[in-house]
């Protein structure tokens, strides 16, 4: 007798993910596919995709979706957890969209305590334009919009999203996780569970931020994407929970 | 209540919205529409609807534009700064099909200008105000009764047509009182089987969306809408019409304007001169067809707005020029007297009479 032991999480539709290879949205795609089956709430759930590289996020998830502008997926998914108090909202956007157009979102989804839940996929880059600096973007790093290398004279230093977020009153969970080798995939498919649990217990906002690699922008190949996520940026965005507000 | 009451326009709006069924209000304090946010602060926990005062206009019409992807009827209302902000969720509202009421109490501008009255906005309100081919609904009443009716309209326009719906008015009508009778009875809820609220016993997940990346896939959404706008010009063209039939002149105003030319033109009328009023409601869509049949009757027509001129833009398009139009207008918050709209009627009627 056989038994099924690895299939495509219901979550997911059948149609092929567009990222570059080495891109890590996919990971990420999949353990939200799988964290939606396992709590057998895909049928209540409706996604927020952003303006970025996951713009796309409907093609590939097997649940409602909206598409927001640049930046606003916490205020859209604000508008449809009122209405649908009783549904999973989730928002997915990147660090462009967030970190930079969207600050203002976040900082008040959070401050309000919305119950939704955001993952935040940081590759201190902007993707989809074609690798512009983000403000994770880090120090001394080269992109087409700092091609001298970011100068902390002139724009300042990175934006820490999950240290600042967790000073809020309002948030019930901050981590940040990675997806660099099998032991940080089930670090990170446990915290994103955690905090879609957390949701669907009726508990306040909680983001995952994931450190996620673009080797494509970055000029790497996907191997040395991954060893320069850890060496580079690890350090500067250090893994773990920041804000577990029902476990201080 | 079906009583009638004494309220502010923006007051009458609120309550209006809550006799539409409207259930969710996401607005941001700017001056002279915040009466209406703060009526549905007090309102909406009443009648276990969601009241939220987002963090700024932006946030605000994203949220109206999630509560209604998920398909609730939602409004949100700002005055002309805040309307700009508003703008690129507006047309990502009219790109995504969704239904939602937006309404705009204008103020003097550009810029941060004043908190007095205007109709600066029209161009922003019935020529798109954010990027792309796409058209807003937009009603323009003049009184705090029409106020009232025409936010009960812009709730089922907006469901029927899936589209955006302005509710223009501006200072003076956010902040007069008058009376007002709102008639309570059930209303009722389209069904919206698109929208994005959770599978439930959907098979086929429903994508809210405005991104098409083939440009043939654009194309064809394009005409999609276009075709709708189509239908919303022939079916939806809404005005009134004082003293039009035998005028050799026709002033043309809306909103508040109307009710200043309308005592004008009552003026002339006493001084023995053939004027009429052609109210314009529906700004967008415009009532070209009517204006057009006027001008084949009439001899001239006389435009007045709070603004340098931009609804006579529409009456020159829709009249094709066939008679002389004039404009008569105040800017920056200032409001012309009657006595000052009935001295242009004057020139214009006894210098035709001159000719003849």
């Amino acid at each position: 007798m056989s038994s099924k032991l690895y299939a495509k999480p219901e979550s997911l539709t059948d149609t092929p993910f567009h990222y570059c290879p080495g891109c890590q949205h996919g990971i990420v795609h999949r353990i939200i596919a799988e964290v939606i089956d396992e709590l057998g709430v895909r049928k209540q759930t409706i996604g927020v995709a952003p303006v970025g590289c996951s713009v796309l996020a409907y093609d590939y998830f097997n649940f409602d979706i909206i598409q927001a502008s640049h930046g606003r997926a916490p205020a859209v998914a604000t508008g449809v957890k009122r209405v649908c108090p009783d549904s999973i909202v989730f928002t997915y956007q990147g660090d462009g969209d967030l970190a930079s157009i969207g600050c203002a979102e976040v900082v008040h989804a959070a401050a309000r305590g919305e119950r939704i839940t955001t993952i935040f996929i940081n590759n201190a880059i902007y993707g989809m334009t074609g690798g512009q600096m983000a403000p994770t973007t880090l120090v001394d790093q080269v992109t087409t919009t700092s091609p001298y290398g970011r100068n902390v004279n002139q724009v300042g230093n990175p934006l820490c999203i999950s240290e600042m977020l967790s000073t809020i009153k309002g948030t019930r969970f901050i981590a940040r996780v990675a997806v660099n080798n099998p032991s940080n995939m089930a670090k990170a498919k446990a915290a994103i569970k955690k905090a879609f649990q957390l949701q669907n217990n009726g508990e306040g906002f909680c983001l995952i931020e994931v450190l996620s690699t673009c080797p494509t922008n970055w000029g790497m190949t996907p191997v040395d994407a991954v060893k320069w996520l850890e060496k580079n940026m690890i350090p500067q965005y250090p893994l773990g929970v920041f804000k577990d507000a029902g476990g201080e | 209540m079906s009583e009638t009451r004494l309220m502010k326009g923006n007051e009458a709006i609120g309550e209006a919205a809550i006799v539409a069924g409207c259930r969710y209000y996401f607005g941001y304090p700017i001056t002279p529409q915040t009466e209406l946010m703060e009526y549905m602060a007090k309102r909406m926990p009443q009648i276990e609807g969601v009241f939220l005062q987002a963090e700024s206009e932006i946030a605000a019409i994203n949220m109206v534009y999630g509560a209604a992807g998920a398909g609730a009827r939602v409004m949100t209302s700002s005055s002309s700064p805040g309307i700009s902000l508003k703008a690129e969720g507006i047309s990502y509202c009219a790109g995504a099909e969704l239904p939602c009421v937006i309404v705009n109490i204008m103020r003097g501008g550009p810029g941060l200008g004043s908190i007095q009255p205007s109709q600066a906005d029209y161009f922003q309100a019935t020529k798109g105000g954010g990027h792309g081919d796409y058209r807003n609904i937009v009603l323009a009443p003049n009184s705090v009764q029409e106020m009232a009716d025409l936010t009960i309209l812009s709730f089922d326009l907006a469901d029927t047509y899936r589209n955006p719906v302005m509710l223009l008015g501006d200072g003076a009508l956010g902040q007069m009182m008058e009376p007002v009778k709102l008639e309570e009875k059930p209303f009722v809820l389209q069904e919206k089987s698109w929208a994005a609220n959770g599978l439930g016993e959907r098979t086929q997940p429903n994508i809210i969306n405005s991104l098409y990346l083939k440009p043939e896939q654009l194309e064809a959404h394009n005409i999609h809408l276009q075709n709708k706008y189509q239908r919303i010009i022939k079916q939806e063209c809404r005005w009134e019409e004082f003293s039009v039939e035998d005028a050799e002149l026709i002033v043309v105003a809306y909103g508040i304007t109307s009710r200043i030319a309308r005592s004008a033109v009552e003026m002339a009328k006493r001084d023995g001169l053939k004027v009429g009023l052609f109210r314009p409601i529906s700004l967008w869509p415009f009532p070209s067809e009517r204006l057009f049949t006027l001008a084949e009757q009439t001899r001239a027509f006389l435009v007045t707005e709070l603004s340098a001129g931009q609804m006579i833009e529409d009456v020159c398009l829709a009249t094709r020029q066939m008679k002389p139009v004039h404009f008569y207008g105040r800017m920056g918050g200032m409001m012309p007297s009657s006595r000052e709209i009935d001295t242009p009627i004057n020139l214009i009627v006894r210098e035709k009479e001159a000719v003849k």
